[in-house]
């Protein structure tokens, strides 16, 4: 199997716009959380959101004019923006723009999404009882579509390689860039973007998470304590938005050209729990056994692990489960390891969670310091697991693994270390 | 120019993001103005939506220029 790097990397956050943007933030304890204010939320039970900062592009703002013209961005949902928006800036630090044929033939794209153009279909079914199907907009369908994020990249660069785009859920970012080096190792390709980006702080998905109990719903007039993973008093994670994408490269390609490597992709793995459509299997077996598979790829002992970001959405149930999937991975390893949730500053951003946080697993790798759990006051279990409570902790890490669970029981773990 | 050609031209040139000037009488959406095959449906969508009148598949393809839409427009708002 051919080995994979990661030598570019692009971010849309809550945070920030832009990669150093959003680390700087999160490393200093900041939250993204706020009181919505895409649409009004008054009426909903949960009222807040980790949205991006809009602004003139200065200081970690986002000014989509900067990345999709007024023009083009009328024909996409809001997905597909924030998908552009950090599929430049990856491409722009990997400093890959082929020109020749048979170089841009060996790039594909794979970004997902867990919900994609939701919006946008929920404004057109409106258009649809109200005025008729003659005035649904020709670019409704590919305005919408979860592969078009992929398809607009790909459009925009030439990438005439492997387009492919991943739907699981909340696994979607995680499942994106496994599969992506999967492709890269097996000679499908040599360069992949991958990554995930998710929209989906509107009114009707908003609804939806509340109508199935995923949302906290009491620190509306407290958003940045919201999401709190481990702590005693969480009582479901905070939505976000925004994107990820990872340039990924077979090693020897990236070293021909001379590319920074920040990172190598050590290992990948999935699970199904075959349990509940929305709960995770309460023995939390599932994101054990994938982040077994993940090990068992790298071939690497648990003792190998130096830090873990976790899924930890901050939802009642599913954080203990994880970590004690992560305890009964690690064994008298246990006290080894620093977990943190950076959903605690990002808020849960669905599809693009796996591929912003593969991303802050590989800045913590470059750095040597592992992100805060914020919010973390009071721990509802007791573990010898560092949680990195409030501030961030500077610690060797070669290696750091990424968990992302998703609805319908789907599990993906990504391993990276220090080349 | 007449009134419907200017309202013509000015949701060509918001729709296609072209300056106004580029936009005569024999410009070929497609071929002179940058539109796709979607972008002319979404075209013909807005000028039914500004003249408040139906344009039928099969005229809405003989459309192909600014001069089409206005012929085709000024004769439908005056029957």
């Amino acid at each position: 199997m051919r080995r994979v790097v990661v030598t570019g990397l692009g971010l849309l956050s809550p945070l920030a716009c832009g990669v150093e943007e959003t680390w700087s933030r999160l490393l200093e304890g900041r939250s993204g959380a706020g009181r919505i204010r895409h649409f009004d939320a008054s009426h909903l039970p949960a009222q807040i959101a980790c949205e991006i900062p809009l602004g003139d592009g200065s200081d970690g703002t986002f000014n989509a004019d900067d990345w999709v013209s007024a023009k083009d961005r009328r024909k996409i949902d809001r997905f597909i923006t924030y998908a552009l928006c950090a599929a430049e800036q990856a491409v722009a630090d990997a400093g890959w723009r082929p020109e020749d044929p048979e170089a841009q033939a060996r790039t594909g794209v794979l970004i997902g999404s867990g919900i994609g153009g939701i919006e946008l279909i929920a404004e057109t079914a409106i258009t649809l009882k109200e005025r008729g199907p003659r005035r649904v907009s020709p670019f409704f369908i590919p305005g919408a579509l979860i592969n078009l994020c992929s398809g607009q990249v790909s459009i925009r660069y030439g990438f005439k390689g492997p387009n492919h785009a991943v739907v699981t859920a909340c696994s979607t970012g995680a499942h994106a860039v496994g599969d992506a080096a999967r492709l890269i190792a097996l000679g499908d390709a040599d360069v992949m973007l991958a990554g995930g980006a998710e929209s989906p702080v509107c009114e009707i998905s908003v609804a939806g998470f509340c109508a199935c109990k995923a949302l906290s719903t009491g620190f509306n007039d407290e958003p940045e304590r919201a999401s709190r993973p481990y702590d005693k008093s969480r009582d479901g994670f905070v939505m976000g938005e925004g994107a990820g994408v990872l340039v990924l490269e077979e090693y020897e390609h990236a070293m021909a050209r001379g590319a920074k490597i920040y990172a190598e992709v050590l290992g990948y793995g999935l699970s199904g729990d075959a349990y509940h459509i929305t709960s995770p299997s309460p023995d939390g077996d599932g994101g054990f056994r994938s982040m077994q598979a993940a090990l068992r790829n790298a071939g690497l002992e648990a003792s190998a692990l130096d830090y873990v970001n976790a899924h930890g959405t901050s939802t009642p149930l599913g954080d203990e489960i994880e970590l004690s999937a992560v305890t009964r991975l690690l064994g008298n390893q246990v006290g080894k390891v620093t977990m943190s949730s950076t959903k605690s500053a990002t808020g849960h951003l669905l599809g693009a969670a796996g591929a912003i946080e593969a991303i802050f697993s590989i800045l913590a790798i470059r750095d040597q310091v592992a992100p805060p759990t914020l919010n973390l006051d009071d721990p509802s279990v007791q573990t010898e697991i560092d949680l990195a409570p409030h501030t961030k902790v500077e610690r060797e890490i070669k290696v750091a693994l990424s968990n992302s669970f998703g609805f319908g029981g789907t599990n993906a773990s990504v391993i990276f270390g220090a080349v | 120019m007449s009134d419907i050609a200017e309202r013509i031209k000015k949701i060509v040139v918001e729709h296609l993001d072209v300056e106004a000037d580029k936009i005569t009488e024999n410009a070929s959406f497609i071929d002179d103005l940058g539109a796709d095959s979607l972008d002319t449906v979404e075209l013909v969508m807005a000028f039914e939506e500004e003249f408040g009148i139906e344009i039928p598949d099969d005229a809405a393809e003989s459309i192909q220029t600014f001069g089409d839409a206005v012929k085709f427009i000024s004769e439908k708002s005056e029957a």
